[in-house]
This record gives structure tokens, C-alpha cells and sequence, in this order.
């Protein structure tokens, strides 16, 4: 009974209307949002409601982006190298870039590795799953710490919000900006997923053997990781 | 009662798509590394990352194995800012060109 497929708002004095199987493709779109109920069937409303958050995050990021955008095309002075600005040294040679791709990794494989975690929950492997996610959380917190070293060291060599050494001033402001909050989406997330993940080992799910909330937890984490590819490819690639 | 929901698919599924986005960011890193420019470099930036990121959504968000009604109400909107997105790029043309008037190119 404390199982909620589809919503918690369940008629418990008459019984469920046996439903046949819902048709699928172009027809099944149109009956699924005239039935004048739920449009979303077969998705657990706590999943429909991450889905349109991350819609709306989608729409932040996205404005970010396009500011940036904006204010990259219009100044006058030239934009400063990401490439060489985002370089580090190592054992004598200077490699491009080379911090933001070791992070581009991490963050892919955390999402690997949450995947699987979602995989193995709705097997019910719990321990599995909670180790997963734990993974998960502390390949987070990484990226979260290195992005805190990428900071200090553009800080330290003089790029602030209203100004740069390297060129036009709005870099700092689109990078602090940009990063800063996709950053805190990352913390966030290693917070959440952490919380989930200790629910999981304690076997609060085990009653109800209902791990809804692993792969909810997954698509929050992905979204992270999906914003980071646009990140990438727009502000340090471009 | 045991829960049929969620979804299985095999693990050998999520390990290929890791591997794919591996072999993706490193493509998309040597781009940066071998300088290439102009509109090379942005169509491969581009391609890319709409690879990486179809294969996020589609893959390990479950988007693939969903019913239309959600993934339209999810992945039409998005669509509203290539509209933003063109509206500010021209507008950004003309500001960069009144700037150049006006400044005179050196800033």
C-alpha cells in the first residue's frame, strides 16, 4: 500500500479502474495529454517533477550561456586565450588545457558510475548501489576540488569579475559566473546524493523495495554532467 | 508485491556509453590541442557535444525508453531559446559594430 506508482492521489473506496495497456507513438501522445488526468503515464511523479526542474535549470544555465555569448561578441577587446589561460605545467611542459579535461573525465565517470548505481537498484543489489553512488558522490566532491584549485590560481594571477590581465574584462565575470553556479550545482549534488546513498545502505528502501529515488537522484546527477559538456564546449573549447 | 517498474538493461550497455563519451571528450580535447580554427574547429566542437550530450539524455537519463508525452514536454521548450539565442546574436552584431564606430577599433 505504500507503493505509489503513478502518485500518491489513489481513491482507495472504489477500486483502480483495470486500465488496458496504454497505446504508444503520435496516438498515444494525444490520448495521454486529452485524458484530462495524468499526461505522464508511467512515470512516478516524483521523476516528472526532477524532469521539470532540470527543465527550468535548463533554462538558467541556458541564459548564462547566451549572455556570454553576448558579451563575447560585442567588446571590442580580444578575448582572452582559454587555451593558454587554462594551461598547467607539468614535469617541464606546459599542456593546454589539460585541468578541464582531467575534470571532463572525472565528471563523466561519475555519471558512468551513477548509471550503474540506478541499474543495480532497481535490481536490488543494495549495497552495490549505495557503494555506487558513494563513488558517485566522492568523484563530485574531486571536480568540486578542482575547480577550487582552478579558481585560486586565476584569482591568484589577477582575474577578477571587472577585470583581467589577459584581454576583454567580461571573462571573468562570464567565468565566475558560469562555473561558480555550475559549481554549486556539483556540491549540491554530492550533499544529495550522499544522503541517498546512506538511506540506501541503512536499507530504508528495503519495506517498500521501491528505489525510485536512486534514479531520481541519477537524473539530477546527469544533468549536472550534461551541463558541464555545453560548459565545455562553449566557454572552454570556443 | 515486487516492483515492476524501472528499468533493466544490462550493465555492458552503460560501460559502452562511458566508453563512447571517453572516446568523445578526448576528441573533442584534441581539437583544442592540434589548434584547429575557424569553422572546423566549431563544427567539431558542435558535433561533438551534441553527441555527448544525446547520448546523456537518451542513455543514461532513460529519455530513449520513455513515452512521448514526457520527453516532448521536456525537450520542446529548450527549443524557445534558439529563438533567445538568435535574437541576442543579432543584437550582439550590432552593438560590436556601433562599439567600432564609436571607440574606433583599438578599444
Amino acid at each position: 500500500m505504500a507503493l505509489f506508482p503513478r502518485g500518491p492521489a489513489v481513491v482507495e473506496n472504489r477500486a483502480p479502474p483495470a486500465e488496458p495497456e496504454a497505446p504508444g507513438g503520435l496516438q498515444g501522445f494525444y490520448l495521454d495529454w486529452s485524458s484530462d488526468r495524468e499526461a505522464f503515464k508511467q512515470v512516478p511523479w516524483g521523476k516528472a517533477m526532477m524532469w521539470i526542474f532540470l527543465l527550468s535549470d535548463t533554462f538558467v544555465f541556458s541564459c548564462f550561456l547566451i549572455g556570454y555569448m553576448a558579451v563575447r561578441m560585442t567588446t571590442t577587446e580580444p578575448w582572452p586565450n582559454t587555451s593558454e589561460v587554462f594551461a598547467l605545467t607539468l614535469a617541464g611542459h606546459s599542456i593546454p588545457l589539460i585541468l578541464i579535461a582531467i575534470m571532463t573525465f572525472v565528471l563523466i565517470s561519475s555519471s558512468g558510475t551513477m548509471a550503474m548505481a540506478v541499474n543495480f537498484a532497481y535490481r536490488r543489489a543494495r549495497i552495490r548501489t549505495g557503494l555506487l553512488m558513494l563513488a558517485t558522490a566522492l568523484l563530485g566532491a574531486t571536480f568540486v576540488g578542482m575547480q577550487a584549485f582552478e579558481w585560486s590560481k586565476l584569482i591568484g594571477e589577477g582575474v577578477r569579475p571587472w577585470g583581467n590581465p589577459e584581454g576583454a574584462a567580461q571573462f571573468g565575470a562570464s567565468f565566475f559566473m558560469i562555473t561558480g553556479f555550475h559549481g554549486l550545482h556539483v556540491s549540491i549534488g554530492v550533499v544529495y546524493l550522499s544522503i541517498v546513498a546512506l538511506k540506501v545502505l541503512r536499507g530504508h528502501y528495503e519495506s517498500s523495495g521501491n528505489y525510485q529515488v536512486v534514479e531520481i537522484a541519477g537524473l539530477y546527477w546527469h544533468f549536472v554532467d550534461l551541463v558541464w559538456v555545453f560548459i565545455f564546449a562553449f566557454f572552454y573549447l570556443w | 508485491m515486487e516492483y515492476t517498474q524501472g528499468q533493466q538493461h544490462p550493465i555492458s550497455l552503460y560501460l559502452k556509453i562511458w566508453g563512447l563519451l571517453f572516446i568523445l571528450s578526448t576528441l573533442s580535447y584534441l581539437v583544442d590541442y592540434f589548434q584547429f580554427h575557424g569553422l572546423l574547429r566549431w563544427g567539431l566542437i558542435v558535433t561533438f557535444m551534441l553527441l555527448k550530450a544525446g547520448l546523456i539524455v537518451s542513455i543514461f537519463m532513460h529519455m530513449a525508453w520513455e513515452r512521448l508525452a514526457i520527453i516532448y514536454a521536456i525537450l520542446i521548450p529548450p527549443l524557445c531559446l534558439l529563438v533567445l539565442l538568435g535574437m541576442m546574436a543579432a543584437e550582439a552584431d550590432y552593438i560590436f559594430l556601433r562599439r567600432l564606430l564609436f571607440f574606433g577599433s583599438g578599444g
